[in-house]
This record gives C-alpha cells, sequence and structure tokens, in this order.
C-alpha cells in the first residue's frame, strides 16, 4: 500500500517515554479497567466451583475452591493488551501459578504441548504450553488484592500477561492438555491464534 | 462449545483500506456519523466491527475499534462516533473529520455479536447510548431485506437530544412491520414525555421484552454498568444465557 492519508489536526496525547515504551503497535493506555466478554456475566457458585488439569479424558488433578485457596499463592505486577487497543500498565494480580498447579497435581511437566482452556458457559481460549509454565500464567484469584470481581473473571480467570488479554480467559473452569493446537471461541471468529501483541497479531494471517 | 449462529471466516489477511469520508451526519451535540467510501469493501454483517487507523503529521499512528452502523445493503459504511474530550481518535472523528478526508480502515471483525434477517426471531435489542450503533445496523438490515421478525428495541438515553437516529427510528417504527421501539431517558425527560423515564431495570424489561418461552435472540450493547444490569436482569426473568449476547462500550480512551 501506498503512504496512509494524514488526518490533519490528529496528533497524539502527550505521555510518558518510559509509558510509551511499554505500549505494544496500534494500542494505546488506559487507566479505567474496560470490560469485554461475549455473553452475560455468570454468577458463579464457589461451594459449587471446581478447577481441573485434563488430559486425554483423564484428570490430572482437581480442586474445590477451598483446596484452590490452599495452594502457593504468586503476586505478579504486568501490563495487559486488550486486542480492541487498551492497554493497561502495572496491573496487580494473585493467584496460582500452572506450574504450582502441575506440581500440586504430582505432574514434573506438562503431558502435550497445547491446550485449550475451557470456561463457564462454552467458552474457550487455546494457548501454548510454553506460553503458561515458567512462571508465565496463572489462575488469577485476585486484582488489587481484591477477589476478583465477577465482570472482570472472578472467581478466577486465566491470566497470560503476555498475549492479547481475549487468551486471559475469564471464568476459568479447566485446562485441558491436547496434542495439537486447535482454535478457541474467538480464535474459530477469525482472531489470531496465537496473539503477541508486540508483533501485532490481532486477527488471522496478521 | 456456545451456539455460534454465523460460519467462521475464512483465514484470510484483513487488509488496510483507505476510506474516504463522503457525508457527515450531526447526530446529537457529541455524536456524528460519518458516511465513507471503502473501495474494495468485501461486505459486512450487521452487528460487526472494524479497526481505523489515524496517521497524524508527524507519523504518529493510533487505531481503534469502532461498530458498523449501516446495513450490509447500504452502499457506503456508516461510522458513529461518540466525542470522548479527553480522547484521541474521536476527537477527529467526531470533530474534525470533513467530507473529502482520508483514514484507514480494515474490517468486518467479529463474527458473534452479529445478526442477518435469514436467522429469525424474535429479536430483542436493548442499547444505552451511542451502543446503538451496532443494533442500528441490524434494525436497517431488517428493514431492507423486507424482514417482518418481531422485534422490540429499547433505548436509554440521558437527554431526548442525545436519542442517536432518533428520526430514523421514528420512521422504522412507523412501518409496523413487527417492529416497537421503546425510549427511556435516563437525566432528563421533555415535557409530556410518555417514554419511560429511568435506567432500564427488570421491571421494564418484563413489561416492555419478550417472555423467555418465546426465546428470543438477545443483544445488550452500551456502556459496561448498563449491559452487567441488564444481562443478569434478563437471566432473573428466566432468559437463557446462550440466548444473550453483549457487547460493552468501555471508557477507553477513545
Amino acid at each position: 500500500m501506498s503512504d496512509p492519508p494524514i488526518s490533519r489536526g490528529f496528533r497524539a496525547r502527550r505521555r510518558r517515554d518510559d509509558e510509551l515504551r511499554r505500549v505494544p503497535p496500534g494500542q494505546h493506555l488506559t487507566g479505567d479497567f474496560p470490560v469485554l466478554s461475549a455473553g452475560p456475566t455468570p454468577d458463579i457458585d464457589l461451594a459449587a466451583w471446581s478447577f481441573s488439569l485434563d488430559h486425554g479424558g483423564a484428570t490430572l488433578g482437581d480442586w474445590t475452591w477451598a483446596e484452590f485457596e490452599a495452594l502457593p499463592q504468586t503476586e505478579i505486577t504486568v501490563d495487559i493488551h486488550c486486542v480492541t487497543t487498551w492497554s493497561k500498565l502495572d496491573t496487580r494480580w494473585r493467584g496460582v501459578t500452572i506450574d504450582a498447579l502441575l506440581t500440586a497435581a504430582g505432574s514434573c511437566e506438562a503431558p502435550a504441548d497445547f491446550t485449550l482452556v475451557h470456561c463457564e458457559g462454552g467458552y474457550t481460549a487455546n494457548v501454548p504450553v510454553a506460553d503458561l509454565v515458567g512462571g508465565k500464567a496463572m489462575i488469577a484469584t485476585h486484582f488489587d488484592d481484591e477477589p476478583l470481581a465477577a465482570e472482570h473473571g472472578g472467581p478466577a480467570r486465566l491470566l497470560v500477561p503476555h498475549l492479547y488479554f481475549w487468551k486471559s480467559a475469564k471464568w476459568v473452569r479447566r485446562i485441558e492438555f491436547v496434542a495439537t493446537d486447535q482454535p478457541g471461541f474467538w480464535e474459530e471468529l477469525g482472531y489470531h491464534m496465537y496473539g503477541d501483541p508486540w508483533r501485532e497479531q490481532r486477527y488471522a494471517g496478521d | 462449545m456456545p451456539e455460534i449462529d454465523v460460519a467462521a471466516p475464512a483465514a484470510r489477511r484483513l487488509e488496510w483500506r483507505t476510506a474516504e469520508v463522503v457525508d457527515i451526519v450531526d447526530e446529537t451535540p457529541r455524536v456524528r456519523s460519518l458516511i465513507l467510501g471503502v473501495p474494495g469493501w468485501p461486505g459486512h454483517r450487521p452487528g460487526q466491527h472494524v479497526d481505523v487507523r489515524l496517521t497524524g503529521e508527524d507519523g504518529y499512528r493510533a487505531q481503534r475499534s469502532y461498530s458498523i452502523a449501516s446495513a450490509p445493503e447500504f452502499a457506503h459504511l456508516m461510522l458513529t462516533v461518540e466525542r470522548i474530550e479527553e480522547g484521541e481518535v474521536s476527537p477527529y472523528l467526531a470533530s474534525e473529520a470533513r467530507r473529502g478526508d482520508r483514514f484507514e480502515l480494515r474490517g468486518p471483525i467479529g463474527g458473534y455479536f452479529v445478526w442477518t434477517a435469514a436467522e429469525g426471531g424474535p429479536l430483542m435489542l436493548v442499547a444505552g447510548g451511542s451502543g446503538m450503533a451496532p443494533l442500528m445496523a441490524m434494525l436497517r438490515h431488517r428493514a431492507a431485506a423486507g424482514s417482518t421478525v418481531p422485534t422490540r428495541l429499547i433505548y436509554s438515553s440521558r437527554t431526548f437530544e442525545d436519542i442517536i437516529y432518533r428520526e430514523e427510528l421514528d420512521r422504522l417504527a412507523a412501518r409496523r412491520d413487527g417492529l416497537e421501539v421503546v425510549h427511556t431517558l435516563t437525566r432528563r425527560q421533555p415535557p409530556g414525555w410518555s417514554g419511560g423515564k429511568k435506567r432500564i431495570d427488570r421491571d421494564m424489561l418484563a413489561g416492555l421484552g419478550f417472555p423467555p418461552q418465546a426465546r428470543p435472540t438477545i443483544f445488550i450493547c452500551g456502556p459496561t454498568s448498563l449491559v452487567e444490569q441488564v444481562a443478569r436482569s434478563l437471566r432473573e426473568l428466566g432468559h437463557d444465557a446462550k440466548m444473550i449476547k453483549t457487547e460493552r462500550f468501555g471508557p477507553t480512551g477513545g
């Protein structure tokens, strides 16, 4: 394509250089925490909640809410990037890393290379195992020291901050390890299979 | 898997195209619609959105998502933009842009918050403020396709002057083809106002919406607080969560 048309009078809002370096291409900063979900926020009963790791129809490990809360907790402060172009810096989360879950399930390593993350209401997202282990991802239950609000995915959501935020699936219930990468909910609808914000992998083919 | 009512698009690259502003409609004091000519536009389904990318004189670029407000049957694309004062992109689109101006755009994007007449109904639409845009694409398409699917729109605005597409909605409702439009004004009502006078709540949805037994397909679009409240109320009234599709217009810095 030739040079893009210039929009007269359009200019950047002033921002600090250190912030600018942390914002991937095509993204902008927001101070709010916008909510994006495909459907209603589910009403989840903690007494009936459970979380499991599965492989080939077998359960590797499963936890009730009380058992999950008793697992080793990790705190993390990270920048998050939504495909709808907002980024939020220095968000503070607490939860259980995928490494800790695998250890608790008695597995030294993940049994396959890919995962399909399953959520309340049937939402799914695909994430490679390499992006979940090594301290890169957690099942988050707290935001800013408060229990994670339902509209933001509470009681528990996946947090994979280095990928576009739709991968950090809300209301997560199960991670299924699978041999081959298969598209989840948004990926079936044309969004990118991997979703690296620094390579601007928003949609299929990007 | 959730019920997805549309075929997944083929994995093709979404190209940036140059859009030209061919006309501008001042909808309300804070909202403008841009009518765009987009050579090579592949078509869209009502409810889908586009990414807009602006380039400044110094090469600075910024990108935002906007819902398409026009029907697929319309030759041009309409984007309806609310001006966010501290925003970066919306002040340009909603104030600066003039006829003949050009900027980049790509799409259509999104295949979930989508309705076409072939899918039938009943159809229940709930909008708040500029969240009306993608639902307007559905109503325009419904009319253009000659559909008589029973449809109810409940639309919340702050004041009478803030109602976007007001006259066109009046005209669509006057066709008496199965569409009913109800407005509610949350902040101030003109003298003699016969519509709603409060935020959309459970009573309003129970009185004006379709009953759960009718299994309406429901689309809700607006600010997060409205979407959360309406979706929760509809579930309490007995609507199936799978029939409720939501799109939230959070304050994302515009």
